[in-house]
Order: structure tokens, then sequence, then C-alpha cells
């Protein structure tokens, strides 16, 4: 099998279709088992008491909402120096999720703020800069929305995105370079998580469970858009008659 | 297991309003985006077929 077959809108496209089912599945069977160690497993915090189960959601989204970024930076970048019509439209397809996670991450830290520090908001680094991603996704998939010429949209939603990138950093260093009010990480490539193993756990399989959840929304959307681009063509043609 | 009761469990130590108010909108949040995502898959592909019955005439 030839691992280009599947740059072809076409072969993708079904590929796309068989996938789906699987990753929507497993999204769900992870979020169940991860709320079970959430809720039912994870002890009571000896600092935060009972507040801290917000960090289930919280880590993942935040973790979600850069990756996300970075993926559709890369898809850009291949994009733009390929023309591979196929990492544009997987780069539009992961925008909107990528905001949805950027919103819950800034909403949950806001109802994990008031509790702890007493306030649902402070200009912080950590925060300000999560809160430039939520305009870098608004403002990409409005340019995106504004230019009608597909091949000028994508070129030019993905430039945004790639100039936008250097946030991602900040965002993810800022706890160390700025005297943040949000904590540092808890977990580390170098050093052993500063928290309890269980709770490790159910947070790793959130995390999961969010990627799951994404790959399925993501590839659902591509379908669309690539049956909207690829509509002149007589494979496209036969699937509408189908569908 | 770290609860007593249901009513234990929907307190939350007194941060029920925070931690059910984070859980309840990333629900809503993840609702609305497969409705939308629904919506939109079914409204392309009917404008799609009406525009390919329309050229075929």
């Amino acid at each position: 099998m030839n691992l280009y077959t599947y740059a072809s809108p076409a072969n993708f496209y079904h590929l796309a279709g068989k996938l789906i089912p699987w990753f929507a599945w497993s999204a769900g069977l992870l979020t169940i088992w991860g709320l079970y160690i959430s809720f039912f497993l994870a002890p009571t915090d000896f600092q935060q008491s009972e507040a801290y189960r917000i960090i289930f959601i919280h880590v993942p989204a935040a973790w979600m909402s850069m990756f996300i970024y970075l993926v559709m930076a890369f898809w850009g970048a291949i994009g733009l120096a390929f023309n591979t019509r196929l990492s544009f439209m997987m780069a539009r397809a992961l925008a909107p999720t990528g905001a949805m996670f950027t919103f819950i991450a800034l909403w949950t830290g806001a109802f994990w703020g008031k509790p702890m520090w007493g306030a649902w908001w402070v200009w912080d680094a950590r925060l300000t800069s999560e809160l430039i991603l939520l305009f870098l996704y608004v403002g990409i998939i409005a340019l995106w929305a504004a230019i009608d010429d597909v091949k000028r949209g994508d070129r030019a939603g993905s430039l945004l995105t790639l100039i936008g990138a250097i946030n991602v950093p900040i965002i993810y260093f800022s706890v160390k370079w700025w005297n943040t009010l949000h904590q540092g990480s808890s977990i580390n490539l170098t050093k052993a998580p500063s928290m309890a193993a269980i709770m490790l756990q159910g947070m790793l399989v959130m995390a999961l469970a969010a990627w799951m959840y994404t790959i399925a929304v993501a590839l659902i959307r591509v379908r669309r858009i690539i049956l909207e681009r690829e509509r002149h063509t007589d494979w496209a043609k036969a699937i509408l008659e189908t569908e | 297991m770290e609860w007593a009761s249901w009513s234990e469990f929907w307190h939350m130590a007194g941060y029920g309003l925070y931690v059910w108010g984070s859980y309840a909108v990333t629900l809503a949040a993840i609702l609305i985006e497969v409705i939308l995502l629904k919506r939109a898959g079914t409204d392309t592909r009917r404008r799609l077929k009406r525009m390919q019955q329309w050229e075929e005439q």
C-alpha cells in the first residue's frame, strides 16, 4: 500500500468515513472511564478539597487548545510548502474544535480561579496568552470565512496560523518566564509529576478522550469540506447520489 | 469511594457551583459543536445535491 494514496481527497474521504466510528466510540468510552477516575477513584485534595476536580477537564482542554493549534500550523505549513489540497482542508477542519477547547480551558480556569484566587479573571501572562489564542482561532476562522476564493483563503489563513504559532510557546512557558498567579505545570518531561498517580491517570485518560473526540470531529468536518470542494468530480457526484 | 451520599457528591464540599459549572459548560460546548457539525453536514449535502440536479438540467 502506498501511503500517498490517502493524500488524494477521494481516497481520504472513504478512509475517514471508516475511521470515524472507531474514534467516536473510543472518545465515549475513554470519557466514561476518565470521569469515573475523576469523581470516584481520585481522592479529595488536601489543599483544594473537591474544587481541584476541575483539573480533569481544565488541563486536557488547555493541552488540546495548544496542540490543535500546532497541528493546524503544521498542516498549514505543509500546504504552503507543497501546495497539497488536503493539508489546507485538515487545517480548516481543526480550527473550530481548537477554538472550543480554548474556550473550555478559559471557562473552567475562571471557575477554578474564583474559589482559589478569589477572582474569575486576572491579567496574568498565562491567562492573557491563552485569551490571545482564542482570538487567533476566531480571527483565522473569520479570515477563512471572509475570503471567497478558496485557494487565496487557504493561503492567507495558514499564513496567519503560522505567524500566530509564536504564541504557543509563550503560553506554555509563561508560568516559567513570568511571575504568574497561575501555578506552574504539574507535569514535566524532565521531572516526576508533582501529583498523585491516580489524579495523573484521570487527567491522562481525559486527555486521551479529548484527542479521540478531536480526531472524530475533525474527520467529520474534513469530509464535508472535501465533498464541497470536489463537487465537480465524478466520484463526488456519485457519492452525493448515493448518500 | 469518596462520597457517603449523592447529596454529598453534588455538594462537592461547597464547591458544587464551580465544579459543576465547569463540567456543565464543557458538556454544553461539546453538544453544540456536535449538533452544529451534524446540521452543517446535512445542509451541505442537500445544497450540493440541489446544485448538481440543477446543473444536469
